[in-house]
């Protein structure tokens, strides 16, 4: 019995691993990406959509987001070299133009199905989003079911 | 002479990322060819000005409290020096924000006087 508790342990430790967003630490990237909202994971949208995306920073969803070009082409890459893959499923909006949110890829709708409309509305959530919100360990790019906490 | 190069540009470097809360007020002033008035920067910064925000949408009307992004709801550390160590100590970080905040309240830059009447209105902030 005290044998198959650390065994269980690292089995947990190990299937939380298999679904987590973490990547190694990009400064640039945390400090630039992640100062109005959690800095996304890069592997939740595709490589054309983050180029999209890169390309007009001085209108970023309302907002003025422009870097300098060292930063960007840097930041870019990053992006790029960590994108997601099939996984991400259908990348491209009804006009065949990259999807720009996370938010609106038929993934995070199949992974959000439970959630009910009324809830993304809560004033404690106010916007889909807000990732951090209900997954508690969102900034550390630990998105499974053991750390989703929906507030009131 | 290399080694006095090495030396001057790290020299350099040095200088350039150690700015004071209070050097900023002193550019931004002489930029307008004006002095301040914190009591300009104070309704500048709490009132809208057309647009959807005022600089207090995220920042409060009392800054040295922490602000809240008003869309994304992350949390902003306060802006007044006197409480947060780390603000204006970065002309890139300063220059940056100011160009971004402003076009996002004002839909254009802020002029050096604006600047330099927020400045001025901070440094009074405890
Ligand atoms: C000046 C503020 C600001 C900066 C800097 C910024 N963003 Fe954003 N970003 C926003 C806002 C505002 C939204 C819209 C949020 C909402 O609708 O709730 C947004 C939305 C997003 C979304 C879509 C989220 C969704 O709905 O799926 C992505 C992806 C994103 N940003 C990536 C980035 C990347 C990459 C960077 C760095 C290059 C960056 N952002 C820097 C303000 C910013
Ligand atoms: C309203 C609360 C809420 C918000 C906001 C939210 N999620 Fe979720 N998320 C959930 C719930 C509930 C689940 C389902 C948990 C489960 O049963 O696996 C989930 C599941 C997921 C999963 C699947 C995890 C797994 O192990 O299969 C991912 C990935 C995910 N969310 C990413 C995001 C991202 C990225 C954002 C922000 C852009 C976000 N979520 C915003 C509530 C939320
Ligand atoms: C939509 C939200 C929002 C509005 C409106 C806004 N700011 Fe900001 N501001 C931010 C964020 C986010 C940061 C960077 C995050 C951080 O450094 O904590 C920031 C940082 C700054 C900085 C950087 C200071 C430093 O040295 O760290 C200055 C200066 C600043 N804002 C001034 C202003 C002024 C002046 C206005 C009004 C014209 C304004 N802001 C309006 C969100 C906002």
């Amino acid at each position: 019995m005290k044998k198959l508790l650390p065994a269980a342990l690292l089995l947990v430790a190990l299937t939380a691993q298999a679904d987590s967003y973490s990547l190694p630490k990009h400064a640039a990237f945390e400090e630039e990406c992640g100062s109005c909202h959690m800095a996304y994971p890069p592997q939740m949208l595709h490589a054309d959509s983050w180029r999209a995306m890169m390309g007009d920073l001085s209108h970023h969803f309302g907002s003025d987001a422009s870097i300098d070009d060292k930063r960007r082409v840097a930041i870019t890459n990053f992006l790029l070299a960590n994108a997601g893959g099939r996984k991400t499923g259908d990348t491209r909006d009804a006009q065949g133009k990259p999807l720009l949110r996370i938010t609106q890829s038929a993934r995070f709708d199949k992974k959000h199905r439970e959630v009910p409309a009324a809830t993304w509305q809560r004033a404690s959530i106010k916007s889909p989003a807000n990732c951090g919100a209900c997954h508690t360990r969102a900034a550390a790019g630990e998105y499974s079911e053991r750390w989703v906490q929906i507030p009131k | 002479m290399r080694h006095l190069l090495i030396i001057a540009a790290a020299l350099f470097a040095a200088t350039a990322s150690a700015e004071t809360p209070r050097d900023f007020l002193t550019r931004f002033e002489k930029e307008a060819g004006t002095a301040a008035s914190a009591q300009r920067g104070a309704r500048f910064f709490t009132s809208k000005q057309g647009g959807e925000w005022s600089c207090s949408s995220c920042h409060t009307d009392k800054p040295t409290q922490a602000g809240r992004h008003a869309k994304t709801e992350k949390a902003i550390t306060p802006l007044a020096p006197a409480v947060n160590a780390e603000r204006f100590t970065d002309a890139a970080k300063v220059d940056k924000w100011f160009r971004r905040n402003c076009n996002d309240t004002l839909n254009r830059v802020c002029s050096a006087q604006e600047k330099a009447d927020v400045m001025a209105w901070l440094l009074t902030l405890k």
